[in-house]
């Protein structure tokens, strides 16, 4: 049984700090160092991206995590290997987020598997539209991972029947195209947020872009949680295994603007 | 063949990003619309007639067959369609299409060169706008065929991402449009990606196919024993081979990269070495590890050099309707010379993969025996490649 299923509902109990980081980038051991860093500076939820040799929704500097890490040899079982050691003494609710393909190859069962014994609570995969939730619904039903609906600037009459049977929280994606840092988001941002709001009482986090404390103060006055991935990552791709100070001051100055 | 979802059999699908899932379904329902409408399909068949010229010849390879001693054999002549090679019997049809559903711009990722060649060709005979991207390592090997995308009004954007290769193209075309898809139509070049794109795909180039059977009646009087084509993404093999799949007398070879070996890391076997898995789109075959990363792969065929295979040729070796091997670089650059000194015709790289079959499986039928091989390019771009293969140091 997953210890972790019902994660999601502490996350959301105040404006949500949702870090990603790339395991293995540039390896396991400063991955391990990090997660535990950025729970202890205030993330709520914390996202593990397991790599992928061709991250299509990604932009150059999560590509370039995705890279270093695959050159690195880490492999999913290394980093379910390491979800698990954290789990051992730590709480903090992690979710996995990665390609349908990693997923397929290894077996959705199995990966799901990994996934309920590392207790993640959930799971998100950006090429497994709606259409395709099937593929892995059942998986994560068996398993108690919630798995995660996104919904895009170009969901519109899509976002009904998305949101209806979302389950954990909305990944709401902030703008067209990849992941990278932006100055702006999509002018319709907050709209999309109050349309999803009509069909589901679920949470909505807003990724894709956002870097900046006063951004994620911004969006939070709308939404439920803001993810930075590209933000973070990139400290990681600057400071390699010395990283984990910066990246934890960082996720210190998000909490203390969200809890301003 | 395909289900309402797009599927053969489990193989296909749409496995795209939430961003793109309205631009794909907009798609496939302008697709259906309009290959339905008399029309578009008559615009389809002119520009296929005036600007291609369609239909190609099917070329009796008297030399060859004699030199083999074996069976007729027919050669497909696609390299002398307009830009030499078939990737414009779809680029026509999806223009057309882009063009019906209002879009302005158009984006396609290009290995060879010959599909970006193809696309900015048609884009600029329809006034689109068109962004061309192509792996780093591609731009070097056919650095003609860049200059000529850009004498054509296109703007080529070199893929440093990844292996720099036709994937990471593929991968950088798809960002883009999810950058910018409501003016923007993707050409997919060949019969892989979300649905529609496979069937879609098939359904344009499939005019080789319907051309040949014609052909062959009138030649013969009787159907092929045997189709050989290349096979990369697949698009030529599927455009001979798609008309006969219910022929079952009919054999069906796709000859794909086996670069160094297939025994080596350095091939693009993706049939031969390759597992099931879902990328690009869609659940098919791919040249992966056991962790599904996409390996790198290798061809010296740019046109070839691709990990995966479109869901239809998938799910007809699944079926055992199609048979697929392997050809070696070695072989490939041998039926190139071959073909130039016994026919005078140079065919592209890829098809040359195909001929270097057609030259084993000849002599191994009878002389009332009849193979089809498409030739799906002309090898003008290849000239100076295999010229540095076998050791002169030639630039274009």
């Amino acid at each position: 049984m997953n210890d972790h299923s019902n994660d999601l509902g502490r996350v959301f109990s105040r404006r949500a700090f949702i870090p990603f980081v790339t395991c293995g980038d540039p390896d396991i051991e400063t991955t391990e160092a990090l997660i535990r860093a950025m729970a202890d500076a205030g993330a709520d939820l914390i996202e593990l991206g397991i790599p992928f040799s061709d991250p299509i929704a990604e932009g150059p500097v999560i590509q370039g995590a995705d890279v270093r890490a695959l050159s690195g040899g880490v492999t999913t079982d290394d980093i379910f290997d390491m979800a698990e050691r954290i789990r051992r003494d730590l709480d903090i609710p992690m979710l996995v987020m990665t390609y349908i393909n990693p997923v397929f190859v290894y077996g959705p069962d199995r990966f799901l598997d990994r996934c309920e014994r590392a207790g993640i609570c959930a799971l998100i995969v950006p090429d497994a539209p709606f259409e395709h939730k099937s593929d892995l619904q059942t998986y994560c039903t068996r398993h108690g991972v919630k798995l995660i609906s996104m919904i895009a600037p170009t969901s519109e009459d899509r976002i009904a029947m998305i949101a209806s049977e979302a389950e954990g929280f909305l990944y709401v994606v902030s703008s067209m195209g990849v992941t990278g840092v932006r100055k702006s988001f999509s002018n319709n941002l907050e709209e999309m947020v109050a349309t999803v709001r009509k069909y589901t009482d679920i949470p909505c986090a807003v990724g894709f872009g956002i870097s900046t404390p006063a951004q994620a103060r911004d969006i939070t006055e709308f939404a439920d949680g803001a993810i930075v991935g590209s933000a973070i990552v990139r400290i990681i791709g600057e400071h390699g295994r010395d990283s984990v100070p910066y990246v934890a001051e960082y996720v210190g100055a998000m909490r203390a603007e969200l809890d301003r | 063949m395909t289900t309402d979802d797009g599927k053969y059999d489990e193989y296909g699908g749409r496995y795209v990003p939430e961003t793109l899932m309205n631009a794909v379904i907009e798609l496939d329902e302008a697709y259906h619309r309009y290959i339905r409408d008399p029309e578009f399909l008559r615009e389809l068949d002119d520009l296929n007639h005036k600007y291609t010229g369609r239909p190609s010849m099917l070329y009796y390879a008297d030399r060859m067959t004699r030199d083999l001693g074996g069976a007729k054999i027919y050669l497909k002549r696609e390299d002398l369609n307009h830009t030499g090679a078939h990737k414009i019997n779809n680029v026509i049809g999806q223009c057309l299409l882009a063009k019906r559903m209002g879009k302005t711009r158009v984006i396609a990722e290009t290995g060879a060169g010959q599909h970006g060649v193809a696309t900015a060709t048609l884009s600029a005979y329809l006034g689109l706008e068109c962004e061309v991207f192509m792996g780093v390592h591609d731009v070097e090997r056919q650095a003609l065929n860049v200059y000529r995308m850009e004498l054509l009004g296109a703007k080529v954007h070199p893929v440093s991402s990844g292996t720099g290769v036709l994937k990471d193209a593929v991968n950088e075309t798809l960002r883009e449009w999810t950058n910018r898809v409501s003016d923007t139509h993707y050409v997919i070049g060949t019969v892989m990606g979300p649905a529609p794109f496979p069937e879609m795909v098939c359904e344009f180039q499939s005019v080789i196919g319907r051309e040949v059977r014609k052909q062959i009646m009138e030649a013969e009087g009787r159907l092929p024993d045997c189709l050989v084509a290349c096979v990369g993404g697949g698009s030529n093999a599927i455009g001979l081979f798609h008309e006969f799949i219910e022929d079952k007398g009919v054999r069906m070879v796709g000859c794909e990269a086996g670069g160094k070996g297939v025994d080596t890391d350095m091939h693009a076997a993706t049939m031969t070495r390759g597992s099931v898995g879902i990328f690009h789109g869609m659940k098919s075959l791919f040249c992966q590890n056991e962790y599904g990363q996409i390996a790198p792969v290798y061809s010296i065929s740019a046109g070839l050099d691709y990990p995966g295979i479109g869901p239809e040729h998938a799910y007809l070796k699944a079926m055992d309707r199609a048979e697929y091997v392997a050809i070696t670089d070695d072989q490939a650059v041998d039926a190139f010379e071959y073909l130039s000194r016994t026919e005078g015709i140079i065919p592209a790289i890829e098809s040359a993969h195909a001929i270097a079959y057609a030259r084993e499986l000849a002599p191994t039928m009878s002389k009332d025996d009849v193979i089809v091989v498409n030739l799906s390019g002309r090898g003008d771009k290849d000239v100076a490649a295999i010229a540095r293969y076998r050791g002169r140091d030639i630039h274009e």
